[in-house]
């Protein structure tokens, strides 16, 4: 495979039967397979063996899936376009010499090369919608607390959810039917708003007559002009179908960028200090003091983009510094959700371009880690949120797929589905 | 590191409250990296005081006993480990 996919590739059968009986998953590296590896993306877990499956990998199992291997990601998801990966980058199979988007850009990628009929991600800023977007199929991210994080190695965890890939909306949604839901062993889910006889994949009927689409203006501005005009095409078909939009305004998220990255790193700092090789991973000798062997581990085991992250989440959180950045993120965070339901209440889900700009070409932009981060616009501010958002192939500019993203209100993925499958 | 450039000692000290050593060059590279991400970072103090009234409840369980790995499969990743426990470098 020519692509670089997967990072291992391994078969584990499910159940003889089930709602996925006969259907093949793509499993994102950053969640545990018992008795698979799982590097996360990093050479530090290079040889991790999860002891346990995550509580989506059971139920996938349960579910009758066959997972067919564990997807290249950005290490730790931290990537807009799965080039941190310490085992090499992943080609986009719908543009050719591009970037598959990140940080699920493995998932992405499986999907659209018909290596796996869906695929799981998970989403921290984007990292399920940006690779949907430029690989041209169907990611969704869930609202937080309706799939279970248990088993999925942190990185953000106040931010992500874990989410399904598919070629359509459909199909990504018959994948959440079988991972969402309350689990006991992650205190942040709750039950579905399903009805017994409901599921999401049955809202995939494409019905967008007397919908009212908001479109945020901030989420335009200084996109790509093609990736714009794709955009409009996009919502004039929804408008053919019965559809109605109009602008609205979402101050805050002019604040979104720097007030998710203040977090994130934060929330980094904390969680990947566990990897100190003693218990697993990457191990730093025993030479020196405890301090000398930890720090030697996580030189030699974490990358560029991941110290990165964890030195500015360290700073961030310091002694005189903690109010004027983490406390300042969090009052951002807390106008772009009031701004999101004040924009909900006139509108039945928002639309925007997922992603500000086309693919990539591989190896563009690895240089500036700054402007990489201003390409999560789009995404970033549904996280802060908790929000569920869709992405749904909108057509092409110049060959490169483009992603149309819609946000709906807490819990209202039925909503979602039902308007995107209008699309794809 | 805020209201002037970032200097090399600061990246430096920062790698070490993080327990990450740094090469020569990564802190170069990290310096000036930094010193742009922080600058975009400073944009925050144009946002104003919000009203965070979170509407959660806690989630308890009772404190119960239940089913937890085994040692054995507790232990299978350490790089090492002696008479059942984990092996650590020396604390001091």
């Amino acid at each position: 495979m020519s692509e670089n996919i997967f990072i291992t590739e391994e078969r584990i059968d499910g159940s003889d039967d089930g709602p996925l009986a006969g259907k093949t998953v793509a499993v994102k590296d950053n969640i545990s397979t018992e008795g698979v590896r799982t590097t996360c993306g990093s050479r530090m877990l290079e040889d991790y063996v999860p002891p346990y499956d995550a509580t989506v990998v059971s139920r996938l199992k349960d579910a009758g899936a066959t997972i067919v291997g564990k997807a290249n990601m950005d290490e730790f998801g931290m990537g807009t376009t799965t080039e941190t990966s310490y085992f090499g980058e992943t080609d986009n199979p719908a543009a050719p010499g591009h970037v598959p988007g990140g940080s699920s850009g493995g998932s992405a990628a499986a999907v659209a090369a018909g290596e796996a009929d869906l695929a799981l991600g998970s989403d921290t800023g984007g990292s399920v919608r940006c690779p949907a977007a430029f690989c041209g199929v169907v990611g969704i991210k869930p609202t937080y607390g309706l799939v279970s994080r248990y088993g999925l190695v942190a990185y953000g965890n106040s931010l992500e959810q874990i989410g399904p890939f598919g070629e359509t909306v459909e199909e990504a949604a018959s994948l959440l039917d079988v991972i969402a839901g309350s689990d006991d062993r992650d205190a942040t889910t709750r039950e579905t708003p399903l009805e017994a006889d409901e599921s999401y994949a049955d809202a995939a009927t494409g019905d967008v007559d007397g919908l009212s689409i908001g479109v945020p203006t901030e989420l335009l501005e200084g996109a790509d002009e093609g990736v714009v005009e794709t955009f409009w095409d996009a919502l004039a078909e929804l408008e053919d179908r019965g559809a109605e939009y109009h602008e609205v305004s979402l101050p805050s998220v002019e604040h979104a960028v720097e007030a998710y990255y203040v977090i994130a790193m934060s929330e980094a700092s904390s969680n990947l200090a566990r990897f100190d090789g003693v218990r697993y991973g990457r191990s730093g000798g025993y030479d020196g003091n405890w301090n000398e062997a930890f720090a030697t581990a996580r030189e030699e085991g974490f990358g560029d983009e991941v110290k990165r992250r964890i030195l500015l989440g360290t700073y961030a959180l310091s002694a005189g510094y903690h109010d004027k950045y983490y406390k300042k993120a969090q009052d951002a965070r807390a106008w772009v959700k009031q701004d999101f339901d004040e924009a909900l209440s006139e509108a039945d889900v928002l639309a925007s371009p997922t992603m500000p700009v086309p693919p990539f070409e591989l190896g563009e932009s690895l240089d500036d880690p700054l402007q990489l981060y201003l390409a999560d616009a789009n995404t970033v501010p549904v996280n802060l949120a908790d929000l569920p958002a869709i992405s749904v192939p909108a057509g092409e500019t110049d060959g490169l797929p483009v992603g149309l993203q819609l946000v709906g209100p807490a819990f209202g993925e039925e909503r979602l589905i039902r308007a995107a499958s209008a699309l794809a | 590191m805020s209201d002037d450039a970032v200097s090399p000692e600061e990246v430096r000290h920062v790698a070490e409250l993080a327990r990450v050593d740094l090469a020569d060059d990564e802190v170069d590279r990290f310096t000036g990296q930094f010193a742009d991400i922080l600058e975009y970072f400073e944009t925050l103090d144009e946002v104003p005081e919000v009203d965070r009234d979170a509407d959660l409840a806690n989630v308890m369980r009772p404190d119960e006993e239940r089913a937890s790995l085994d040692s054995e499969e507790a232990l299978r990743n350490a790089p090492e480990t002696e008479d059942g426990y984990f092996k650590g470098p020396n604390v001091s």
